[in-house]
């Protein structure tokens, strides 16, 4: 079938024209690969009109990708996507907007200091004879659009006072205003109160009595039984399964979810675990976590799981005093601790590997040993501020053989090297300054399998030397992998601590999806 | 949840072995002796006369550009840090003032402080000198406490400060100044105060942890915080070393001008920065070397004074250094993306 035009099909659209069929968008055997990634495994979709249609999956399951690819902005090595029974080609955003597929993304894409009306008709501005835009207008035709949704907010109004929720709300009706017939939904509801979900629910209700199909990307499996008509759950890049909403159960859709293999490439060795260092009480953050309590043992490895955004991070960055606690306790070894900078936490003996190499972890511009050694600057190493510039270039050594970084020499620019040996400088940044507790947020993101393992490795060996590490991941099997004990959060809230034998994959995502 | 999450774009495993970086500064100067050359043969074309040839020349132009030189050892690490100063011109005219007017001869009738004369010249340069240092201060804390944008504090303290100097004397110049005091601006030391400057904090830069942590900030504030640096005390300390040598460049231009001046100091913050940057500092924070940066001044100086010795017009002279300016930063980018496409 040959291709339309994004002009042709909307004139098509506009003269109702439109060939009858069940499914608005029907997408087959989508494949979409990124550099060293595929993201996308011959996947297909279809969804229906008036219909919610939600996807599922752990992080990393290729959702967002899909969406993303039907959304126009990615663009796909394979697949054939129909629309109402039309073959398309998406080649921009632009593109899929004029096909009536509208996307609200996860970061939500308004431009704080326009109105709220010029926010919305961006790009389409009512104009007169001279090109002036017609404000009037604009705003007449802002409240028509926020009275059919039920939205009680000003068009007039800057878009930078207004509370998360409204703009969700603003990004709602500019979607709806594009008269598009397929709306998608990237977990919209993860920055809004319970009023405010529901408020959203009344709204997607309208549209699906308008006809509309909605795509909706959640990890809540409440929402999911509330609003969905049908559930597709995705795992690692490959559709798994479709269900109506009706016929499914929560424990059904975590096994789907979660279904795959553990391999044993985890070199987890049971080391004697010794005394209580860390013990944290009612830590909270507030506006981010509350009520954090745990201990943690020398030689113990804490496993930290959850969906991103539910906390984990923040945790460990008020533990490391990058962003203080607002209430709470901290104590090493019984003593409390105030730690209002990370300077306090590394005085403590703390480590702390962030979880964005690029943003808070290398300094991109200069070389290896710079790279290393400046945590080890803080105390000692130098005397009257001249740094002893051949005992460190030695201890950068040691720690480039210990950890096997490839480079031929530590004069080398960081951005130089690939993703997995960053890491390892970064790892050796904390090990050089000896720490008694290590804190690892995402320690094996976005690096190649040999490195990965390679870092296992050390963090088992320093376990056994009996630092104690906490360490965050969004990768399951390496939770459970590598955890002597595994604590959940979901939400800013600590939802459970489970112990190895009892840490799986569904005791672990039942806990993250309370 | 994008899957290409990677930090950078992994580059091969095993990066290419044995090849020794050259120094950075080494294409600068290498520029720098192409300039020489070009002004040396245009001298025998245009005017029949040697351009290097004549101490005097070089000499001069040596000269005005110490002043600049001291001030851009400053901004060179202000901008290694990620930050920018655009005070510093200005708070050389306040500088000026206020050690011009400790700095009259004795027994003067009509001096600012009549029983402030004659005073040992250790006063008017201590007096110049915590001048500079508090206008760093100021910059300093403003941005490290209230973060502000470096770009917005210093240009406050480009208004008031001037304002000060102008205020002073309501725009009058200071004159009588005494001969100990104006021996600091005679002869070669001018020149000898910028390198002993240069050098001083060429080492700093290089050897010590206060180096070290300059840099780091520079590269990435985020991760120098989580490193365990403090960001604010270093910045205010930073800005506060600039403004020293901004007051101190103030001293030395009173000294060898042998008179206090309200508008002294005009546009030499722009100066500055073009000197740091041709030298090879970036404007993104962690790249720098004061090297460059006396480099970057001496280029400066040739093409004042080669120009004037060809007899350029002076408004020419503006347009090509502005050129100049813009040459030495697209070069530089074409550089850093060349290196990181490897």
């Amino acid at each position: 079938m040959a291709s339309l035009s994004p002009t042709t099909a909307e004139a098509i659209r506009n003269c109702g024209a439109v060939p009858s069929s069940d499914y608005l968008l029907e997408v087959e055997g989508v494949r979409k690969a990124f550099p060293g990634v595929l993201a996308l495994d011959d996947v297909s979709f279809r969804l229906k009109r008036g219909h919610v249609h939600a996807l599922m999956g752990e992080n990393g399951a290729g959702k967002s990708t899909l969406m993303k690819i039907i959304a126009g902005v990615y663009t796909p090595d394979t697949g054939s996507f129909r629309m109402k029974g039309q073959e398309i080609r998406l080649t921009s955003p632009l593109d899929a907007l004029q096909y009536g597929i509208a996307m609200i993304h996860q970061e939500l894409n308004l431009m704080s200091f326009m109105t709220v009306a010029e926010n919305i008709w961006i790009r389409r501005e009512p104009l007169n004879a001279l090109g002036f835009v017609r404000h009037e207008e604009m705003r007449r035709r802002t409240q028509e659009l926020f009275s059919r949704l039920d939205i009680p907010l000003d068009p007039e109004a800057e878009v930078r006072d207004l509370s998360v929720a409204n703009r969700q709300m603003v990004e709602i009706a500019k979607a709806v205003s594009y008269d598009s017939d397929i709306l998608i939904m990237d977990e919209p509801t993860s920055a809004l109160t319970e009023r405010e979900v529901e408020h959203l629910f009344r709204i997607i209700r309208t549209l699906k009595e308008q006809g509309k199909g909605i795509i909706y990307i959640t990890h809540k499996m409440n929402e999911l039984f509330e609003i969905a008509d049908e559930v597709s759950v995705f795992r690692d890049g490959r559709f798994i399964a479709e269900h109506p909403a009706s016929a499914v159960t929560r424990d059904e859709i975590i096994r789907l979810m979660v279904g795959r293999e553990i391999t044993q490439m985890f070199p987890k060795e049971i080391v004697p675990i010794g005394d209580v260092i860390l013990s944290v009480r009612g830590l909270a953050l507030e506006g981010r976590f509350r009520d954090v309590s745990f201990d943690l043992r020398k030689g113990e490895i804490l496993g930290f799981a959850g969906l991103v955004g539910s906390g984990r991070s923040n945790v460990a960055e008020t533990l490391f005093g990058v962003t203080p606690a607002t209430a709470g306790q901290i104590l090493i070894e019984g003593k409390q601790f105030n730690m209002k900078n990370p300077g306090v936490a590394m005085d403590a003996g703390m480590g702390f590997l962030t979880e964005d190499r690029k943003d808070t972890g290398c300094f991109l511009v200069l070389d290896i040993v710079s790279n290393m050694q400046v945590a080890l600057l803080r105390r000692g190493h130098a005397s009257a501020g001249f740094v002893h510039e051949r005992e460190i270039e030695q201890l950068c050594q040691q720690q480039k053989q210990r950890l096997r970084v490839r480079t031929p020499d530590l004069e080398e620019p960081i951005i130089n090297l690939s993703g997995g040996n960053q890491q390892k400088v970064l790892i050796a940044r904390w090990l050089m300054t000896k720490p008694r507790i290590l804190i690892l947020d995402e320690p094996t993101r976005g690096i190649d399998v040999g490195a990965k393992a390679e870092i296992h490795k050390l963090i088992t060996e320093l376990a056994s030397q009996g630092v104690a590490i906490l360490m965050i991941s969004s990768e399951l099997p390496e939770v459970l992998g590598m955890s002597d004990r595994v604590l959940v959060m979901h939400e800013g809230r600590m939802t459970g601590i489970l112990d190895r034998k009892d840490a799986n994959q569904v005791s672990i995502m039942e806990l993250a999806s309370r | 949840m994008a899957p290409n999450a990677s930090a950078t774009s992994p580059t091969s495993d095993a990066p290419r072995a044995g090849r020794r970086r050259l120094p950075a500064e080494l294409s600068i100067l290498g520029v720098m002796i192409g300039m020489m050359i070009l002004f040396e043969i245009l001298g025998w074309i245009f005017v029949g006369q040697s351009f290097i040839a004549n101490p005097l020349r070089l000499k001069i132009m040596i000269l005005q550009e110490a002043e600049i030189g001291i001030i851009a050892v400053g901004v060179t690490q202000i901008i290694i840090m990620g930050g920018i100063d655009l005070s510093s011109g200005s708070v050389v005219g306040m500088t000026a003032m206020i050690a011009a007017s400790l700095a009259q001869v004795a027994g003067y009738s009509h001096a600012i402080y009549p029983s402030l004369t004659g005073l040992n010249p250790i006063f008017p340069v201590a007096a110049g000198l915590l001048c500079g240092l508090v206008a760093g201060l100021i910059n300093g804390s403003l941005i490290a406490f209230t973060k502000i944008p470096p770009f917005i504090a210093t240009l406050g303290m480009m208004v008031s400060a001037r304002g000060v100097a102008d205020w002073y004397t309501n725009g009058q110049p200071i004159g009588n100044l005494d001969d100990p005091f104006a021996a600091i601006g005679s002869g070669w030391w001018p020149v000898i105060i910028f390198l002993g400057v240069a050098f001083i904090f060429h080492i700093a830069l290089r050897f010590t942890r206060y180096g070290k942590f300059t840099y780091a900030i520079g590269a990435n504030l985020l991760a120098a915080r989580v490193s365990g640096i403090n960001v604010e005390r270093h910045m205010v300390l930073v800005y506060s070393i600039a403004g020293l040598l901004s007051g101190l460049s103030g001293v030395v231009h009173t000294a060898r001008a042998i008179s206090g001046q309200a508008g002294v100091g005009a546009g030499f913050e722009l100066d500055a920065i073009a000197a740091s940057v041709i030298g090879g500092s970036s404007l993104s924070g962690g790249v720098g070397r004061i090297t460059g940066t006396v480099i970057g001044a001496v280029i400066l100086g040739i093409l004042t004074s080669g120009f004037t010795f060809l007899n350029v017009d002076a408004h020419y002279q503006e347009i090509i250094k502005g050129g100049v300016i813009i040459a030495a930063v697209v070069a530089d980018q074409y550089r850093q993306r060349r290196r990181k496409s490897v």
